[in-house]
């Protein structure tokens, strides 16, 4: 391939090449997006490689040390049954990561397919579909979560099922919108002039062209989706004690705030909203990357 | 004009330099442009896409965007454009200089009536009332030759065709009687008829008030019609100036020559040897009978056709001529099975498209090869060239390994004069006329017997035109398929097409053997859409405008005596 490109004399870096490095140029001009970024690693650092770092015991209340002020041992103090707080941050923070970006992309990923198909079959399908997504979209999501968590207790992975299952609407809707105008671009009648099928047409053409709002509407829905969590946390239907997470760690600590412990309740509030501001910038910053009407 | 009109231009260019600053760099779209516009006088600039020509006549609104900078002088009346600040530019806008933009429908506001937008230029500029200035639009709707303007002042632009758009659009730009006017494409986004209409008006026009005008033109054909004198622009640069005869008819540049030699000519002489492809009779590849497509029901039932039955075959290529709104895009996607006719029957390769499901269906689609007039939106910009010639390949011949599907990607490439390496490439590193080639060595990958071409070169250069219209032909010649080749351009048509079908109302006006049909034709209709093509030859092209003026007069003389008899 490499001699063909010399004897044409095509330069060697590609399309792609080329692309991709205008792309990464979009993204750094927008430091805020920047910042999100690097916010968004750095926790990631801290959560899971942090343990290797400070490991603490975070599975046997240890009633002799509860309750200290930070210190040079326990640089966050610890908590009412003697866990260290700092190492409870990075622990109840992989639920609270996990579980955000997983819901967040089970959601997209469900929302993605519901409204590609919508879009790409028209007609009484489409609007079957999106009554759905209307009369989905009425019902509050907190109360849906109040009532399962009343019949029954999550585990981790039912607890990513239903928080998927209860935000796929909204993307379903943007790339519903997407698909009515992509479906009729001249290069899918092209191939279904020519006998090509539905599937082709929406694996190949829709949704490759629709990625840019699929990747936009995901970071957002990550976001919302690790909020959600420790909402969800916050109210006592999360995951179960000894695990934990940063809603839970909030809602354990909320005594503590009045007697003035700060420690047991500033460092995760503060972690969740740097965590959902920096998917937020991360996710302005790929729209800004996406959008051609800027060029 | 006055020997003293001449002696000072309207419009004086210098040494104009334009820059635009992108993300990849700074652009030169212009260099060192000269020229100037006397009162009375029309100044025709003409080039290809990407020439800048557009770029010069904005820039002497002052209307160039945030990107760019204009240096060197641009002098309308005593003001300097280049130098002027908001507020003097301001006070010329629509006054001493106006514009007439290419597309009508963007032109207006969609929810103000015509009357008042009329209205609202005039105030701009003159201390006058509400009810007077709206007396002055009906005025100038008068002059622009809208029917009955006291009511169609209160119109909304929905309520009016383009033709008519346009019209509002020159009443705007000649509402303060400007001393230059700048018509930017005026009449590209226009049918020929209507076109012809147009330019009559804005001759008649500049010829009554003295105005200096400024047309941007690429159709050597409007040039001919309108100008006085002729600036052709290659790369951002002037290569040629001299009086529309010169240039048209003896020009000196290469460039100039190359691109009067690509337009396509209407020839009125009779071609002996068109009919002899259509002789030898050969079996429909497709045929449509009766068909009739409607859209929506009850009162806002629209007739996309009604009634059409024509058929192509093996080998010879039908030419789908008509206007917009005609219905030949929606013949041909009737043909491509993308559109159910509501009645009548198609048969594709002898089999009933109507009864055909499934696989049967598709293996018979196979034998179809499309080509599309937007050469952007034709290939998907998310894959490579090679992914988007071989998906034919993939979705009809999935047994053949990659080596083979490279090979014959490789082969299609080379057959439409593309280098093999190409296949590697985006399509958005690729010129229009390129994109467009590869749109057809997709078509022509699995060998087809039937090509569907929608106005495949309409969105091209003349130059760029004349070489895929060759490939198109030549591979013709190889492999023999049938082609339906839709099409508004006439002169390529009767170029290119052994037969034609003239469309009008979704009904067919007539057909017949392109020899005959588009040089001596039976119809009013096929007549007056001729006689409306300008020809890129302002000597023939003057005597054509008589001849079109005068048969005009005859059939709305006929058309009032038969009304009067009825």
């Amino acid at each position: 391939m490499s001699a063909v490109i010399q004897n044409t004399g095509i330069p060697a870096d590609v399309a792609g090449a080329t692309g991709a490095r205008l792309a990464i140029r979009r993204f750094l001009a927008n430091r805020i997006a920047v910042v999100g970024l690097v916010v968004v690693i750095l926790f990631i650092l801290f959560c899971f490689v942090g343990p290797f770092v400070h490991p603490t015991d975070q599975l046997h209340t240890a009633l002799s040390s509860a309750n200290r002020a930070p210190s040079g041992a326990h640089p966050l103090g610890t908590d009412a049954t003697g866990h260290d707080e700092l190492g409870r941050l990075m622990y109840g923070g992989k639920v609270s990561l996990l579980v955000g970006l997983a819901a967040g992309l089970l959601a997209t990923v469900i929302g993605t397919l519901w409204g590609a198909v919508a879009g790409y079959a028209g007609g009484w399908v489409d609007t079957v579909m999106m009554r759905v997504v209307d009369a989905g979209i009425a019902i509050p999501a907190l109360f849906i979560l109040l009532v399962i968590s009343a019949i029954s207790t999550p585990s981790l992975s039912g607890l990513i099922l239903i928080l998927g299952l209860v935000s796929w609407l909204v993307p379903s809707r943007l790339i519903r919108a997407e698909t009515l105008s992509l479906k009729n671009r001249d290069y899918v009648l092209t191939l279904r002039a020519i006998g090509g099928g539905h599937g082709r047409a929406i694996t190949r053409h829709v949704l490759p062209n629709s990625v840019s709002t699929i990747v936009v509407a995901a970071t957002f829905q990550v976001a919302d989706a690790i909020l959600l969590v420790a909402y969800v946390s916050y109210l006592g239907l999360g995951v179960q004690a000894p695990a934990t997470d940063w809603g839970g760690m909030l809602s354990a600590g909320l005594t503590a705030a009045y007697s003035g412990r700060w420690w047991l309740i500033l460092p995760p509030g503060l972690a969740v909203i740097l965590v959902v501001c920096a998917f937020n910038a991360i996710g302005d910053g790929l729209r800004d990357v996406f959008d051609v009407k800027g060029r | 004009m006055t020997t003293t009109d001449v002696s000072k231009p309207i419009l004086e260019i210098q040494g104009l330099g334009i820059d635009f600053s992108t993300e990849s760099g700074t652009v030169h779209a212009v260099r060192g442009v000269d020229l100037h516009v006397r009162p009375g006088e029309t100044l025709a600039l003409v080039g290809e896409s990407g020439s800048g020509k557009s770029s010069v006549a904005l820039a002497a609104m002052g209307l160039l965007s945030n990107n760019a900078t204009a240096s060197g002088s641009i002098v309308v009346g005593d003001l300097d454009i280049v130098s002027a600040d908001e507020g003097a530019l301001r006070g010329v806008r629509g006054s001493t200089v106006s514009m007439v933009f290419q597309e009508p429908a963007t032109a207006l506001d969609p929810l103000t009536r015509i009357g008042w937008q009329i209205a609202e230029v005039v105030r701009n500029h003159r201390p006058v009332s509400k009810a007077d200035a709206f007396a002055e639009a009906v005025d100038l709707l008068r002059r622009v030759g809208i029917p009955d303007p006291d009511s169609r002042a209160s119109a909304f632009p929905f309520q009016l065709s383009g033709g008519q758009r346009q019209r509002v659009v020159i009443a705007m730009a000649i509402a303060n009687s400007p001393r230059l006017l700048i018509a930017d494409e005026p009449t590209t986004a226009l049918d020929v008829t209507v076109q012809a209409e147009i330019l009559e008006l804005l001759r008649k026009l500049a010829v009554d008030t003295g105005t200096g005008v400024l047309l941007v033109t690429h159709n050597m054909g409007v040039v001919a019609d309108f100008a006085d004198r002729v600036a052709v622009m290659l790369r951002g640069e002037i290569v040629e100036t001299g009086s529309v005869e010169e240039v048209l008819l003896t020009p000196q540049h290469e460039y100039t020559q190359g691109l009067l030699a690509a337009v396509p000519r209407l020839s009125t002489e009779f071609d002996s040897d068109a009919g002899t492809a259509a002789e030898t009779p050969a079996e429909p590849v497709i045929s449509l009978t009766d068909v009739t497509v409607r859209f929506g029901r009850g009162a806002h039932t629209v007739h996309a056709l009604d009634s059409v039955s024509f058929d192509v075959r093996a080998g010879e290529t039908v030419g789908l001529v008509g206007e917009s709104g005609s219905g030949k895009s929606t013949a041909a996607r009737v043909a491509l099975g993308l559109i159910k006719p509501t009645s009548g029957a198609v048969g594709l390769f002898g089999q009933d498209l109507r009864t055909l499901r499934g696989r049967a269906r598709r293996t018979l689609q196979s034998g179809i090869g499309v080509v599309l007039q937007d050469p952007v939106a034709s290939l998907d910009a998310r894959m490579s060239v090679g992914e988007i010639i071989a998906e034919p390949l993939r979705v009809h011949r999935r047994g053949i390994g990659g080596a083979e599907r490279a090979r014959l990607v490789a082969e299609a490439l080379e057959a439409v004069r593309l280098p093999a390496s190409m296949a590697w490439r985006a399509p958005r590193e690729l010129s229009g006329g390129q994109r467009q080639r590869v749109s057809l060595a997709r078509a022509l990958v699995l060998k087809p017997r039937l090509l569907v071409a929608d106005e495949p070169t309409s969105a091209l250069d003349v130059s760029v035109q004349k070489s895929v219209l060759e490939v198109i032909g030549e591979l013709q010649s190889h492999l023999g398929f049938a082609c339906l080749f839709v099409s508004h351009d006439l002169a390529v048509v009767q170029d290119f097409c052994s037969r034609v079908v003239v469309m009008r109302n979704g009904r067919i006006e007539e057909q017949g053997l392109t020899g005959h049909t588009l040089v001596d034709p039976t119809t009013d209709y096929t007549r007056r859409l001729l006689a409306a093509v300008p020809v890129p030859d302002p000597i023939v092209q003057r005597d054509r405008r008589q001849a079109r003026l005068a048969a005009l007069a005859a059939v709305t003389t006929t058309e009032s005596l038969e009304q009067d008899h009825a």
